[in-house]
């Protein structure tokens, strides 16, 4: 009955998630809670897994043809994996910010208004242009493009992009907003305007982000995930897994040891 | 002897090798053992001789190829001329290839004084011209050879010098075809100004006239300006163009969105060859397919439903070159489109657009500029196809725009001028000038599609 409770409070249940990429194993059983209007952090050597499980939280793998994905992953407590669930819809509630910025080549304005537009969030012009300012602002970037909105995105500057991606990610008015190392492309003020970002959507988002760094992790997140060749070897509070380690592997990777 | 002169680039050649060995063993030896003291490989030794030796043999072998018989034939004449001073250039040369013939053993068509002592002399310079064409080769190649091995020392820069002749020989190649294309080119330009000014510099009537029959008036020596009307043939090749891409654009664009999108892995390996091969087909087999096989059938619908239909017309010819086209538009399209980055579309999926909208919206725009660049290239092909067109689509210079009849190209009159009866000479001013036009046409839809093609390469790296 406890249990019932405190999975009523989380965001994102998984439990028992494997994945496959064609007979090989990519991730083993994995549990995972993701907290409402907290950030997750996923950390782990690099090919361990954190993408992949990242990807089946909005059911991105669809997209790859040789992805299974199994094991029981529920939003607000419904399947997403269901077969009345349409990834397509899904993808709405669930965005997702890119390792690499990849703005449209196309307007500032037209990036962030994309997503609303094929949804049909917006009646009128109007609604859409106060969307389309609100979410820039969010993203702290309206005052550096709100004269030049019908620029191209690509020609802003790699930290600018990154943020037009998160903008163009909550234009569709998500409840989660995964980001796969949204910083590994960027320099470190721009990854310091980033960070500083993602603790501010917490107040409205639940966010979840793969990073290698260990010290991205403590900095923005409440919760930590510690991924070792598709194992998740420890989850739990990041002061706890950075000050107080339970498994070895995770101790050693922290103590950079293994990396 | 003469058998000897022939053999003589195959001599030389040889003769090279072994200077390469030469000079080889000789940079080895002057190494004393220890390689490092040479600046240059021995090989490069080697190979400095061998680049002196075959050059100088075989360019002292052609001088005296070309101008030594250049020689002989100017010299027999001009005898000949001295001996008879009444014969006139025509007559000479007859005299001439009669010695030439005696001198062989062949039959001449007559034989008198005159031409039994040209041809001694004939077989006089004949002979020392063999011979020279072999001696004079052979020492300035020897000498060569040696002048280079008596040369190598270690500090000897054999490879610096035998690099520059490398690049300048390369140069040389290089200039060639630059020098043919600007010939040509020149000589279109040439013939085109020749034949504006025999139509008395009535550029506007070539460009704007509406009859087109040139050579009608050429046994009189004159081409009316009135009759050189171009615009049947432009209009002609607008109109089997355009059905060609109404043809070749929608469904090589789909193909290629289908291949690089929606196919699996195993449908694209099969799927892309078999393309690939259509667009091997030689076009004259599609030219007889359309004129066999395509026009007869669309003739017979045409009558089914009422209609007149010509047993050759534009849009027989016009579906051919569409289907001959799809597999250039569809392939040029699907390099587009796949290089458009996979993160685009992740981007789009990850905001939750579907498939379509996602290729509707973000892939299709941003491969825009490589699809209309692969459609002008596809349209350039079209206006310079030949042969689909002369089986298939007519030859009269009719001016319509029914795709029913039949009509003609630029293309199509040119092989008519040039296969025709009417000689060369004449014929040739309208077909240069139409080459011209169409040169013109097509060099500029290349540009134009290149030009967007390097647009849109920097906007992705
Ligand atoms: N599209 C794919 N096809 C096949 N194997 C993949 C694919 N993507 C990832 N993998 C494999 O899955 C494993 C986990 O990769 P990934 O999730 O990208 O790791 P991480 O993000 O932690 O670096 C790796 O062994 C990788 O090779
Ligand atoms: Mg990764």
């Amino acid at each position: 009955m406890a249990q019932e409770v405190s999975e009523k409070q989380m965001k994102i249940t998984a439990r028992g998630v494997d994945v496959f990429y064609g007979e090989a194993q990519a991730i083993k059983q994995v549990d995972v809670d993701i907290e409402d209007h907290a950030v997750t952090a996923f950390i782990g050597p690099s090919g361990c897994g954190k993408s992949t499980f990242l990807r089946c939280l909005n059911r991105m793998n669809d997209t790859i043809d040789i992805c299974r994905v199994t094991g029981d992953i529920r939003l607000d407590g419904n399947d997403i994996y269901d077969p009345s669930i349409d990834p397509v819809q899904l993808r709405a509630q669930v965005g997702m910010v890119f390792q690499k910025p990849n703005p449209f080549p196309k307007s500032i304005y037209d990036n962030v208004a994309y997503g609303p537009r094929i949804h049909g969030l917006t009646g009128s012009k109007s609604e859409l242009d106060g969307l389309v300012e609100w979410a820039l602002t969010r993203a702290g970037l309206w005052n550096e493009v709100k004269d030049r909105l019908d620029k191209p995105g690509t020609g802003l500057s790699g930290g600018q992009q990154q943020r037009l991606c998160i903008a163009r990610a909550i234009a569709v008015q998500p409840t989660v907003i995964l980001m796969d190392e949204p910083c590994s492309a960027l320099d470190p003020i721009a990854t310091a305007t980033i960070e500083e970002l993602i603790d501010e959507l917490r107040t409205k988002f639940s966010i979840v982000i793969v990073t290698h760094s260990m010290q991205q992790a403590a900095r923005v997140s409440q919760k930590t995930a510690f991924f070792h060749l598709g194992d998740l070897v420890e989850f739990g509070d990041t002061n706890d897994i950075f000050t107080a380690p339970q498994d070895e592997r995770t101790q050693n990777y922290i103590t950079g040891r293994i990396g | 002897m003469l058998g000897i002169s022939n053999l003589m680039p195959i001599i030389i050649l040889g003769l090279s090798f072994a200077f390469f060995m030469m000079a080889r063993s000789k940079a080895t030896a002057v190494s004393n053992g220890i390689p490092s003291s040479l600046h240059s490989r021995p090989n490069y030794h080697g190979t400095l001789s061998f680049l002196w030796v075959l050059l100088l043999g075989i360019a002292a072998y052609l001088i005296l190829l070309i101008f030594g018989s250049w020689f002989v034939t100017g010299s027999l004449l001009s005898q000949i001329k001295a001996a008879d001073p009444s014969l006139a250039d025509i007559q000479a040369q007859l005299v001439l290839s009669d010695a030439k013939a005696i001198s062989e053993g062949r039959t001449a068509s007559s034989v008198d004084d005159l031409r039994e002592t040209i041809a001694g002399n004939y077989s006089g310079l004949s002979n020392l011209h063999n011979w020279s064409m072999v001696l004079i080769p052979l020492t300035l190649s020897v000498l060569g050879g040696f002048f280079q091995i008596k040369r190598i020392t270690a500090e000897w820069r054999a490879r610096n010098k035998s690099e520059r002749i490398i690049r300048s020989f390369l140069f040389v190649c290089a200039a060639i075809a630059v020098l043919t294309t600007v010939g040509i080119v020149l000589s279109l330009i040439f013939e085109t100004m020749n034949f504006f000014s025999n139509i008395g510099w009535r550029v506007d009537k070539y460009i704007f006239g509406t009859e087109w029959s040139p050579l009608a008036g050429v046994h009189s020596g004159t081409m009316d300006p009135d009759r050189v009307g171009a615009i049947p043939l432009f209009v002609g090749t607008l109109l089997i163009t355009l059905i060609a891409m109404i043809v070749a654009v929608p469904i090589g664009l789909m193909a290629a969105i289908y291949l690089s999108d929606f196919a699996s892995a195993r449908v694209r390996a099969w799927a892309k060859p078999m393309l690939e091969i259509l667009a091997g087909i030689p076009t004259v087999v599609y030219g007889f397919f359309a004129a066999i096989t395509l026009a007869p059938a669309i003739r017979g619908w045409g009558e089914a439903i009422g209609l007149s239909v010509a047993s050759e017309s534009a849009l027989a010819a016009g579906i051919v070159m569409g289907i001959m086209i799809i597999p250039f538009i569809s392939s040029l399209s699907d390099d587009v489109i796949n290089a458009v980055p996979q993160s685009l579309r992740d981007g789009s999926y990850g905001l939750g657009a579907t498939k379509a909208e996602t290729i509707r919206q973000v892939v299709l725009p941003a491969a825009l500029p490589g699809i209309v660049s692969a459609v002008l290239l596809g349209v350039s092909r079209a206006v310079g196809e030949t042969m689909i067109v002369v089986m298939a689509a007519g030859q009269g210079a009719n001016l319509t725009v029914n795709p029913l009849e039949a009509v003609t190209t630029v293309t199509v009159q040119i092989v008519m001028l040039i296969t025709g009866d009417t000689e060369a000479e004449t014929a040739a001013g309208p077909a240069f000038t139409l080459g011209f036009t169409l040169f013109c046409v097509t060099l500029l839809l290349n540009i134009v599609a290149l030009r967007i093609v390097r647009k849109y390469r920097e906007a992705y790296d």
